[in-house]
């Protein structure tokens, strides 16, 4: 940026502190990637729809959650201008992320797993097998139902 | 630098305004908050199988929606912060009340949406899913909240050709609660 200590911050913003001092209408730009998330929202409802009538679940995973990827990369990129921002705010970002990682790496052992080499979670074991076993009798919840799962224990 | 204005508005000693990087300060606190509920969502789901029979009573349309209205919203809220760098405050201000006008349709679906499933017995404590589903989009929601009345406040401001630096620093936030709902909107009404 040109003068730190008097320069609006409307204009160190810019698209990234660039400080160019001088803005162009970007709007037609904003429109056309808002035009892009739509259709890839589109994609991400029509895509299960299709995985289920396929019996492909990877298009299911494609479609919503690669897409969900995709939709954050665009509105990260084109809207926050995180691309063009100072580089740390980037890692600042990605630090935070991996320390999103460290505790899902960190506990998801505990939580997804019901059994291990020297341990079992049976409450958790006994909770899937009712669970399972109350959608195979159709008792697993419905609209109709005021209490859907009334006496599952909490897990 | 008058002594009336703050000093977030006019200090840069990282190349960023101060108020911008307190911003994306606050963003990152914010993975860390969102990151905890979506991830110990995931992981349960995984483990648990048998909430399946839950998660296909959320409405997957209304959820489509809502993201519709939330990738609109985001929109405008760009277009605001480009306004403000083409310092045209009333039209900055013009497309911040468009976004709190997408905050407000989001939170009334929101609000429809939840009667019928609390009504139909889906409560937050009917099930471990639905506590999540209810923390989850009910933290979201008060962001939405917290966002739109912040707008306001600066769109009142903008209108006057005021402060508009801070255009481009609510926008930023109201792009990151976009962002958790693209996650959420998959995680809680496409994975059946």
């Amino acid at each position: 940026m040109s003068d730190a200590t008097t320069a609006p911050a409307a204009h160190d913003a810019g698209h990234g502190d660039g400080g160019h001092g001088h803005h162009e209408d970007h709007s037609k730009h904003y429109i056309k990637i808002w035009g892009v998330l739509l259709v890839l929202l589109v994609a991400s409802v029509i895509g299960p729809f299709i995985g289920e009538a396929t019996g492909i679940q990877i298009i299911t995973l494609i479609t919503a959650f690669g897409i969900a990827f995709v939709k954050a990369y665009l509105v990260i990129k084109h809207f926050m201008h995180l691309t063009v921002e100072k580089r740390y705010i980037g890692f600042l970002m990605l630090t935070m992320l991996a320390f999103m990682l460290v505790f899902v790496a960190g506990v998801s052992p505990d939580v997804m797993k019901h059994a291990g080499q020297r341990w079992t979670n049976d409450a958790a074991e006994a909770v899937v097998k009712k669970g399972l076993a109350e959608d195979a009798n159709g008792h697993g919840g419905g609209h109709d139902e005021k209490k859907p799962t009334e006496g599952t224990p909490p897990h | 630098m008058s002594m009336t204005r703050p000093i977030a508005t006019t200090r840069s000693a990282t190349g960023i305004s101060t108020g911008k990087l307190a911003v994306w300060w606050l963003i990152a606190s914010e993975i860390v908050i969102f990151g905890g509920v979506l991830g110990s969502y995931i992981m349960h789901r995984l483990g648990h199988p048998e909430w399946a029979s839950q998660a296909a009573h959320t409405n997957t349309w209304a959820g489509a929606f809502n993201t519709l209205v939330l990738l609109t919203s985001s929109l405008a809220a760009v277009l605001a912060h480009n306004a403000a760098e083409l310092k045209d405050g009333k039209k900055a201000a013009k497309y911040l009340w468009l976004t709190i006008l997408g905050a407000c349709i989001f939170l009334v679906v929101k609000g429809f949406e939840w009667s019928n499933e609390i009504h139909h017995g889906f409560t937050i404590t009917a099930h471990t899913f639905w506590s999540f589903y209810y923390t989850a989009a009910g933290i979201h929601g008060l962001h939405v909240i917290i966002g739109a009345i912040i707008m306001a406040v600066i769109a009142m401001d903008a209108a006057k050709g005021k402060d508009l630096q801070r255009v481009e620093a609510v926008g930023l936030y109201w792009h990151f609660v976009d962002i958790v709902w693209i996650f959420l909107f998959p995680l809680l009404y496409i994975a059946k």
